[in-house]
Parts: structure tokens; sequence; C-alpha cells
């Protein structure tokens, strides 16, 4: 059984479990449903966050936390076979993320650069000194060539196939990496970083600056894609990587692979952008904009400085979140999935409490946000995606950034993206295929929407696999011979 | 490309044929290149650097799954992305008449190949010939198995009416061989007569270069 964490959740088996899930959401998310009467999105205390994450429909699903026994706080026995959950869960609900360890001192391996190595960024300021948190899976050969760096994606982070130390949940990508699987441990030696900007570790906006011991908030530099990719450089360098074997990504973590792709040509041997653009859209700006104002038009964000007012603009970024959402879905998804279904109810109730399945769905996604992302953070990485224009450091012309190129690539799509939608893809792929580059397109059949790189889809398992075996066999990566 | 012939489970005829004809080594676009098959071969036995089009979603997806280096793509239109001379060879195998524009297509070829190498279904095979003229419809043979409304063929040719397009696009022919299904050649092209060839040869596979770069 798989636990996602929220957002990720797969949602094949979502038509047979309606009515399971159902029959839970009158038990577990009644409190969310009295809390919407007396205004939804004052969330006064944090026992209700813990019970609506504990008590989440996708928790519902799993056959242990379906059947487990309930406790007096609130909580499941056991969700995750964890004893230790329920506390931790509790803690992490009444501590906001910003104020826990694993954004200054997380437990991840951690590389610290000083000031005298600081980063340059595009936006002309030094940032020095910083840190990058990182994960890493299977072991590096002799040679130092079967490594893969996995970018992840907005609101990913570097726990790709562990548990997530926060919420306790199985890593994002555990379907895509792991002992055979796609992206087989075994063979390959994989890294994950959390990016720059990112809150679980690596330095951003949440993180304390050295200079002030007060968290950085808005007096962060702006980053840009490059940037992350530039401070993930020297994570490779300090690791005594020539050349990865592969950069893999999807959604943001595309765009760090087309970054790398483009300016660390000789370092990447391989490169998998999946569901991802060379720019960002109009539309996609758009939404960002929408989810950035409902962060900073809620009054506890206090300008950036929440953290040091010991408040959290759990509002904001859980509106956010569900305008967010929305896009990684799609409309046969939110569809087939909850139809105009009522929630916990016979009839509507003429007010506006969560009627609808679908609502009550978005208020959750937007509540167990708020525990595991920062605020912060939130702006200045969806700033990040919105200023990604690959081409326009190369005359507007997608395909002089891939001039040279000798890396493989292997570019995926899913039909029913429109978040980033296939022509994107396929314009990555003219630009490829203007420069003659070594080029596979694979564009995916789902329904899943943008969210489907995330999810169980046997085409993008097999292509991703087929892809990177005969790149590996290329390679000359054979058995792993372990590295001193 | 919708391919005419099924794969066979060994290897296709006019597939070992343009093998032949492929330098070990070479960088090769198949354009139209279907389950893989001729890209697998030449990777197998020339160590080519491979690449292919195709435009049917669910071949383009098991190439990859294969490990190929393939793109969902349509010959008619996606060819133009393509550089001068990027390739050593440009394949065409049995795709040419399902296009919608062969000239356009075949100049696309190549201008990206510095080779082109194209075999099509031979619309001036006698067994052709005699089924138009005893049964007045549409020929339906071994080598052209579907109905005329069902067929994905749009621009059937003779061997004949290639050799005239060669001509029309300013493309010099290197080698033609013509073969029936059993895969038994007719001989090289200088050393029979067109006619012969049009007459017996149920595929043919042509290689080009642009005449105006020798």
């Amino acid at each position: 059984m798989v636990i996602w964490p929220a957002g990720l959740q797969p949602r094949k088996k979502f038509a047979k479990m309606a009515v399971r899930a159902t029959r839970f959401h009158r038990f577990d998310l009644g409190s969310e449903s009295e809390a919407a009467e007396a205004g939804f999105f004052c969330f006064g205390a944090a026992r209700l966050h813990t019970e609506a994450l504990m008590a989440s429909p996708q928790n519902a699903t799993g056959p242990k936390n379906a059947t487990g026994p309930r406790n007096a706080t609130g909580s499941l026995n056991a969700a995750g076979g964890k004893a230790a959950d329920d506390v931790v869960l509790e803690n992490a609900a009444e501590r906001p993320l910003a104020n826990s360890p694993e954004v200054d001192t997380p437990a991840s391996l951690l590389l610290k650069i000083p000031a005298s190595a600081a980063l340059a960024l595009e936006c002309q300021r030094d940032l020095g000194p910083f840190q990058i948190a990182y994960q890493t899976y299977g072991r590096l050969n002799a040679a130092k060539s079967n490594a893969i760096l996995i970018c992840h994606a907005l609101t990913g982070d570097q726990h790709v196939a562990n548990d997530h130390p926060v919420t306790k949940r199985p890593g994002w990508w555990t379907i895509m990496i792991g002992p055979g699987k796609p992206i087989d441990t075994d063979r390959f030696f994989v890294i994950c970083p959390n990016i720059l900007g990112g809150c679980m570790g690596t330095t951003g906006p949440a993180s304390r600056n050295p200079a002030t011991g007060q968290p950085w908030g808005l007096k962060f530099p702006v980053i840009t894609i490059r940037d992350m990719v530039n401070a993930q450089v020297r994570l490779i360098d300090h690791l005594g990587i020539d050349q990865l074997f592969a950069v893999v990504g999807g959604s943001m973590g595309g765009m760090q692979v087309l970054e790398w792709a483009a300016r660390h040509k000789e370092r990447v041997f391989a490169a998998v952008p999946i569901a991802t653009a060379a720019w960002h859209s109009a539309q996609n700006i758009a939404f960002h904009e929408v989810g950035r104002q409902a962060v900073m038009a809620d009054p506890d964000w206090c300008q950036g400085k929440y953290q040091e007012m010991h408040q959290l603009p759990r509002n904001g970024l859980s509106v956010a979140r569900m305008a967010a959402h929305i896009t990684y879905l799609s409309e046969e998804a939110l569809q087939k999935k909850f139809g105009r279904n009522l929630q916990d109810r016979d009839a509507k109730t003429f007010s506006f409490s969560a009627d609808f399945q679908v609502e009550s769905y978005l208020r959750h996604q937007g509540s167990t946000f708020v525990d595991r992302f920062d605020a912060n953070c939130y702006l200045y990485i969806t700033r990040a995606m919105d200023y990604f224009d690959l081409a326009a450091d190369y005359g507007d012309v997608l395909a002089n950034a891939f001039r040279g190129t000798k890396t493989r690539f292997c570019v995926v799509s899913f039909t029913s993206d429109w978040l980033y939608p296939t022509r994107e893809s396929k314009e990555i792929v003219t630009a490829l295929n203007a420069v003659a580059a070594n080029v596979s397109f694979v564009e995916v059949v789902s329904g899943k929407g943008h969210d489907a790189f995330l999810l169980d889809e046997p085409e993008l398992f097999s292509a991703v696999r087929g892809f990177l075996s005969s790149a590996a066999r290329k390679r000359g990566i054979t058995e792993i011979v372990e590295a001193r | 490309m919708q391919e005419i012939v099924k794969p066979a489970r060994s290897i296709r005829v006019d597939h070992q044929l343009i093998a032949d004809m492929v330098a070990p080594g070479a960088r090769v676009l198949d354009v139209g290149c279907g389950d893989g098959a001729l890209l697998q071969l030449l990777a197998e036995t020339k160590d080519i650097d491979g690449r292919g089009m195709e435009i049917s979603r669910e071949r383009v997806n098991a190439c990859v799954a294969h490990g190929l280096s393939v793109i969902q793509g349509d010959a008619d239109r996606d060819l133009n992305d393509y550089p001068d001379d990027a390739f050593d060879y440009a394949i065409l195998s049995l795709t040419i008449q399902a296009t919608l524009q062969p000239k356009l297509v075949l100049a696309n070829l190549l201008r990206i190949g510095r080779r082109a190498i194209v075999s099509f279904p031979n619309f001036g095979h006698w067994q052709v010939r005699s089924r138009l003229l005893f049964t007045g419809r549409m020929p339906v043979t071994p080598n052209l198995p579907d109905a005329w409304y069902a067929s994905p063929n749009a621009h059937l040719c003779t061997i004949k009416d290639f050799d005239d397009l060669c001509r029309i696009v300013d493309a010099k022919v290197e080698r033609a061989v013509a073969f029936n299904s059993s895969g038994q050649q007719l001989g090289t092209w200088i050393r029979m007569p067109l006619t012969v060839h049009n007459f017996l040869g149920e595929k043919a596979v042509f290689m080009l270069t642009r005449r105006n770069t020798g």
C-alpha cells in the first residue's frame, strides 16, 4: 500500500472507492464541515489540521487506513505502520513548517557552501553561505558514470524515494525510483537535492539568514531555474561527478532538466524532461499570480514576516494550493472522481459549506499543504517558474539552446495535461530535431492531467526504463563497482 | 506511416536490402520506422546511430520502450524541422506511397540525408497490371493487400514513375534493386532494362543522392 503525500495521491481507484470514501467523509470530515459553517478559513485549532490530515479521503483509500481504528484524538492508529506517526503529525500541525528543524537542520545529507564560494544569482546578487539538502539512493560506481540527478517539482522535495520526515509518507516518486524500478537503484546512483528556494533544508526564504539571525523572508533574492541548477552544479562538483548519466524531472523538474541540458551539455549524458515546457505560458503565469495574491492577501502573511510575528498565512496558502491543484488535474479526472456528488449529506444545504465532494477535496488539499510547505517559498518558486524562458537567452530560438548537444533526450508528455500540453513538449522536440539531437518523444495517453507524471502510468515507466537501459548500454554502465 | 506489409518474424527482405546499403557506424533517420525492426537490425548489424519517426503513437511508445530513439511525427509535416545533412542516410521504407506529398517528402529526405534510401511497392508489377486489366477493379495482391477504400496508400507508383520523380527532384540513382516477395533480387539496375524490373519486381529499393552535390 502506498500513502501519498498531499497532492500526489493516485487517483486510479477512485471510482471504486467512492462509496467507501463517502462513508469516511461522514465521520472524518465532520469537523471540517463544522469549521466550514463557522467560517472554514478560520483555522483556530491546530488540532483541526491534524484531523484533516489524518482523516483524508486519500488515507481512507488504503486498506490499512480504511479499516484502522481511530483513537480519541481523531487520528488513525498505526496509519503508516509507524507507532510514532500520530505524535509527530500532531507536532507538525501545531508547529508550522517554517519553524521546523527541517528548514535549517534537515534530516538529509547536507552540503554547506561558505560565503567565499557564494553563488552568483541571475538577479545580480550573490548568495552565500548557503546549503543544499539532498538524498541519495544506490551506489556510485568506480567510474562515477552511473549518477542520475532527480529534479523535483514546485512542491516536491529531496525525499523522492524515502519516507518524508514531516508527513511520514513514502517519497513522492517511489513508483519510479527504487530497486528494480524504471530508475533502478540497484544499477544507478540517484541524487535528489531540495531546490534552491525550497523549505526542506536547502537555503530558501524560510531559512535563517546567517547575517541577521532572522528568517530570510522577502529579503531572500528572487531566484530562477538557472540559479537552482547552478546550485545543483555545486553539489555534483562536490560529489566528484564529471558527467551525470541522466537528469530526470517532471514539471518544474523538467525545466531544470532542460536548463542542465542547455547550459551544461558536457555534463549530461541523457536527459528526461517530463510534462514540462521550455517557457512558462501566460496562462500558467496567470494561475501562479492568483496563488501569490491569495497568499499576500492573507493578513497573517504579515508582509512576508509571519515567521517573526509567529503567524502563518494558512488561509492564503490553502487557497493558492486549491487553485493550483485544479490545474494539476483534468476536467475528465475531476468529473470522473467527483461529478456533482454531495459530500456527507443528502441534499444541498443552501449555505457555503462544502456541499460538493470536490469542494471538500480541494479544502483538504489546501489545508494539508500548509503543514508541509512554506508560504514565502511558494511565492519564490512560482516566480522562478514564471521567469523561465530557455530560448530568451538564445535569440528566442530554442534550437540554439541545444546546438552542439550530444545528450540523448527522452521527452514525455500526457494527453490530458493542460498545464504543460503536448504541443509544448513537441516544441522542445522540434528544437532538438533542428539540431539533429538524439531524441525520443513519447506522448502517454492518460486522463489524469498534469499529475499523471507522478502516478501509475505504465507507458511512462516502460519509456523511461527502455530509454535509460539503452542509454546505459551506450554509456557502458554494466555492473556496479563501488567508488572508493 | 502505416506500413503495407506486416513485420515478419524473420528479417524483412527490403530491410535486409537496405541494411546492405548502409555503411557501418552511420547516422540514420528511419522515417516511418513502424515497430523499429529496421532500426534494430541496423543497430545490431551496422552499429548505427539511429533515429526514427513514426506516425502511430502506440508504435512510437513501443519503440522507445525498446530503447530506440523514436519520436511521434508525420513525414509530410515534421521532416521540415531537420537541418540539412543531419544524417548519413535518411530512409523511407515502404512509406512513400502513404504520404500526402511524396515529392516534398523525397526532397526533404535528400536534404536531410547525404543519401536517401527509399523502398516502395511497385504498382507496375505484372500481377497488379493483370488484375486491373482482367477484373477491371483496383488490384488486391499479396503485396497490396487492402481494398482501395481501406488502404493507407495515397500515392501508388511504378518503378518507372519513381525513376521519373527522382529526375524531377534532381536525385541521382546510386543503386536500385527490384525484388519479388520471396526476396529474389532481379539484378542490378544498370544490367537489366527498366521495363523488365517494372514488370517483374514487386517492390524496389532505391538509394539516391543529390545530383548538385554529386
